[in-house]
């Protein structure tokens, strides 16, 4: 009842013109800089961080608030329309998103992401309103030895993307792994593979390698086979927007995402990455329909990670609220804007800036309606983008992802690593080596191999850490359940059927 | 850049109307080079440098260029080379360059700029959950005596001011820096998780990244690593427990080489006032950090010493 009051008069905070125009502000700018690979929330954000000495915090907040929502929402669009990444959760929905934009179910595909973010966006800020306190010390019982078993569990989504042949597969994950691990090590403070290029001491930046891969990878290929006939690419095919089926199919994966995304969003090393990997293996092998997977795109390998990576934005709010502690770039920003006002953010907050709080998530319920309103139109506009000529379309990628990758870090050695990138996304393609694992390994292999060097650290070098920690030791039972569980079950039934 | 010769005539004269108010100058552009991306320590000290200067009506209008990277190591040659000899330029930095630099072999030096003004620090903190059974810092010795290897700290990446602290005390309490159990995390907030969490035995970071959570009492603070007690803290310094450490990672500023001696003082000038100012000191004490000004000669002088005792750390470490 408590919480419900201090809500209502956050509402009241957040339903002031002036702090509607902000959430505004901050929804469309969060939007437009989704869509644009590169630049991300957090940058936007820091650059944006000037404006403290100028309006209320309240104000700032909502306004921020507003970018880092609308991020999540843009960038699905770039992903599903031209397979390019506006950021790294949205990685995962172009796998599928872009399948079935070629096959002229772009609408479909923007809609259920744009109502998928919507009610994981809105789950998720109920969960921030009721249940923070209960999740975030569910969080903090995760350490070096939990996370490291989270990872391995992770791991076992690179099979949901093999493809045909595991070796290849398996040569992708491993190629990514190496990807990830260039730069330098955080445990011992030593460069590895950075072949004596001070760029690359921080290491490479994942989103240069997905635009690499899949939109200038993807460009050469339809480039060289110019006059082998190519697959054309259906500009709409049946309604715009979701069809009764499509509705039936989208709605479970939304709440599964949901599930998946916050909890591990409130983790301090959880991510919005790792969460859009375990709902799109969930939902490959829960569907009815596997075989739309990796072939004409199929609705619920977008549905389930929008909704993940939306659910898993809201996660990240919660350990920033209840007790300061940044878990991600754009809520360490957000704190160092806390700074700026003289407040400081800790376990305290909700007592000492109770409007501040309350407004800034009431805000937050107003910023998820006012983006698929938002959103939603524009679905008809975008699909528009597709009817564009392939030459042209292809040259309008080739800038739009080298402008972005510039944006990261106004770095010429990251544009020459986009396009060295670039083409060996080609010669995959050529090859028909898969590219997705590359991706997954670069995200999760440096976090595993972290996780597991402080879990040893910790434990003074005693492996049984792993096991004789429940946690853990449930999450690994898991892992292995989900590797050779479909094995067993397919052995023992061939056996009955011999 | 072409000049009309009006454009000339009236440059000449600003010039010489320029030189009679040399003390109180204001100047036209501030240029301010952050290495390292927006939004960490080093960029909020230089947008803070701005908007105090700009509210003192020090300066008109600056530009803040940021070049992330490794600690400053990829934006220090570009400020070297490429800044050389600018007159209203100044670069962000600070301890934790010196500490980046060695730990690199970057073949470039900080010395190698002109120093201006030391302007910040912020002294660092040692922590332990509230269940720990360390009530103070000469407890955590003892165990670190007993055996390192059970008291796993957490703190920020390897070779940084946390790492260093360490080091440090490890050097003054006699246990060797090899032996040390330092768990880096991706700065203060995921090692806060861990200690919050209870997955290590102690946390070692900057005093503003742990004060909120020590004064609601979910981590219990052992001794902070300033000279003397802190105004408002009460939490006793490492050297009041028979530990003799101190360290602060300070941020100054510094002038690209090639600078003239006018130009030069005229910066120092520039931040001396600045440092001076009430606005600068409110922006402080709002963002804990301790104010601890020096300038020019000085400034250079214990830049050399600060550098030749850090790369002594870092070597017990094994990283230099």
């Amino acid at each position: 009842m408590e919480t419900l009051a201090a809500l209502g008069a956050g509402f009241a905070v957040a339903l002031s013109p002036e702090n509607l125009l902000w959430c505004l502000l901050g929804t469309s700018l969060g939007t437009a800089i989704g869509v644009l690979p590169g630049l991300g929330p957090a940058l936007t954000i820091a650059l944006l961080l000037p404006i403290t000495f100028q309006v209320p915090a309240t104000a700032a907040f909502i306004l921020f608030a507003g970018i880092y929502y609308g991020a999540m929402y843009g960038g699905s669009t770039t992903s599903i329309l031209l397979n390019t990444p506006g950021e790294s959760a949205t990685i995962v929905t172009a796998l599928e998103g872009n399948r079935m934009a070629r096959s002229g179910r772009a609408g479909a595909a923007l809609a259920t992401a744009a109502i998928g973010s919507f009610v994981a966006g809105t789950i998720g800020t109920l969960g921030i309103t009721f249940l923070a306190p209960v999740v975030v010390d569910f969080a903090l019982k995760f350490g070096p030895a939990e996370y490291f078993s989270l990872m391995v569990v992770a791991f076992v989504t690179v099979s949901a993307v093999l493809g045909s042949s595991p070796v290849r597969g398996l040569a992708s994950l491993f190629f990514g792994i190496w990807l990830g691990l260039i730069g330098i090590d955080l445990q011992t403070g030593q460069a590895r593979f950075t072949f004596g290029l001070d760029e690359l001491l921080d290491g490479v930046n994942v989103i240069v390698v997905a635009v690499g891969l899949f939109a200038i990878g993807e460009t050469l290929y339809v480039a060289a086979r110019r006059h082998a006939g190519q697959d054309e690419i259906i500009p709409l095919r049946g309604s715009l927007y979701m069809t009764r089926a499509e509705w039936s199919r989208s709605w479970k994966p939304w709440l599964r995402g949901a599930a998946i995304g916050f909890p591990i969003g409130a983790m301090p090393a959880g991510g919005a990455e790792v969460p859009t990997f375990l709902s799109y293996w969930t939902e490959k092998k829960l569907s009815k329909h596997p075989e739309e997977f990796g072939t004409t795109g199929a609705i619920e390998g977008v549905a389930g990670p929008e909704a993940a990576n939306n659910a898993s934005a809201a996660g990240v709010l919660v350990p920033m609220l209840t007790l300061g502690l940044p878990t991600g770039a754009t809520a360490a920003i957000m704190l160092s804007a806390f700074q700026s006002y003289g407040i400081n953010p800790g376990p305290l907050l909700f007592q000492s800036q109770p409007a501040l709080v309350w407004g800034l998530i009431a805000s937050l319920y107003i910023a998820n309606i006012m983006l698929l309103v938002l959103n939603l139109p524009l679905v008809g506009l975008w699909v528009r983008i597709l009817r564009i000529p392939p030459p042209l379309l292809y040259a309008g990628i080739l800038v739009f992802a080298t402008i972005g990758t510039y944006g990261i870090s106004n770095s010429v050695v990251d544009l020459m690593l986009l396009y060295a990138i670039g083409a060996v996304g080609f010669l995959m393609r050529r090859y028909d080596f898969p590219t997705a694992p590359v991706v997954i390994g670069m995200i999760l292999g440096p976090l595993a191999e972290q996780e597991f060097r402080r879990a040893m650290t910790i434990s003074n070098g005693d492996w049984g850490v792993f096991v004789t920690k429940p946690l853990s030791a449930t999450l690994l039972a898991l892992a292995a359940l989900a590797l050779a569980g479909p094995l067993l079950w397919r052995l023992s039934r061939r056996r009955r059927t011999a | 850049m072409q000049l009309t010769k009006r454009e000339l005539v009236l440059a000449a004269l600003a010039v010489a109307a320029g030189s009679r108010t040399a003390a109180a100058q204001v100047v036209e552009q501030l240029q301010i080079f952050v290495p390292a991306a927006p939004g960490g320590g080093w960029d909020q000290t230089a947008r803070t440098i701005d908007a105090v200067l700009r509210a003192n009506g020090q300066i008109k209008t600056s530009q803040v260029t940021n070049v992330p990277g490794a600690g400053g190591v990829v934006g220090l040659p570009q400020f070297l080379n490429q800044w050389r000899g600018r007159p209203n330029a100044v670069m962000v930095g600070g301890m934790v360059m010196v500490g980046a630099i060695i730990a690199n072999k970057a073949p470039v030096k900080l010395t190698s700029t002109v120093p201006v003004a030391r302007l910040t620090g912020e002294f660092e903190v040692l922590v332990v959950p509230p269940t720990s059974p360390f009530k103070n810092a000469g407890d955590f010795a003892a165990a670190l005596k007993a055996d390192p290897g059970k008291v796993p700290v957490a703190g920020g990446s390897a070779g940084g001011t946390d790492h260093i602290m360490l080091g440090m005390i490890g050097k003054a309490v006699g246990v060797p820096a090899g032996k040390l159990s330092y768990v880096a995390f991706a700065g203060g907030g995921p090692a806060q998780a861990a200690l919050l969490g209870g997955h290590v035995a102690a946390g070692i970071s900057g005093w503003g990244e742990f004060s909120e959570q020590v004064k609601a009492g979910k981590l219990r603070a052992l001794a902070i690593s300033a000279d003397v007690r802190q105004p408002g803290i009460d939490v006793p310094t490492l050297k009041e427990q028979g530990i003799d450490v101190e360290l602060f990672n300070w941020r100054g500023v510094f002038a690209p080489p090639g600078v003239t001696a006018a130009q030069r003082d005229a910066m120092i000038a520039l931040m001396e006032t600045m440092a001076k100012s009430e606005a600068w000191l409110a922006e402080c004490k709002k963002r804990d950090w301790t104010s601890i000004p020096l300038f020019g000669d000085a400034y250079a002088q214990y830049l050399e010493t600060e550098t030749a005792r850090i790369e002594a750390i870092l070597k017990d470490l094994g990283l230099a």
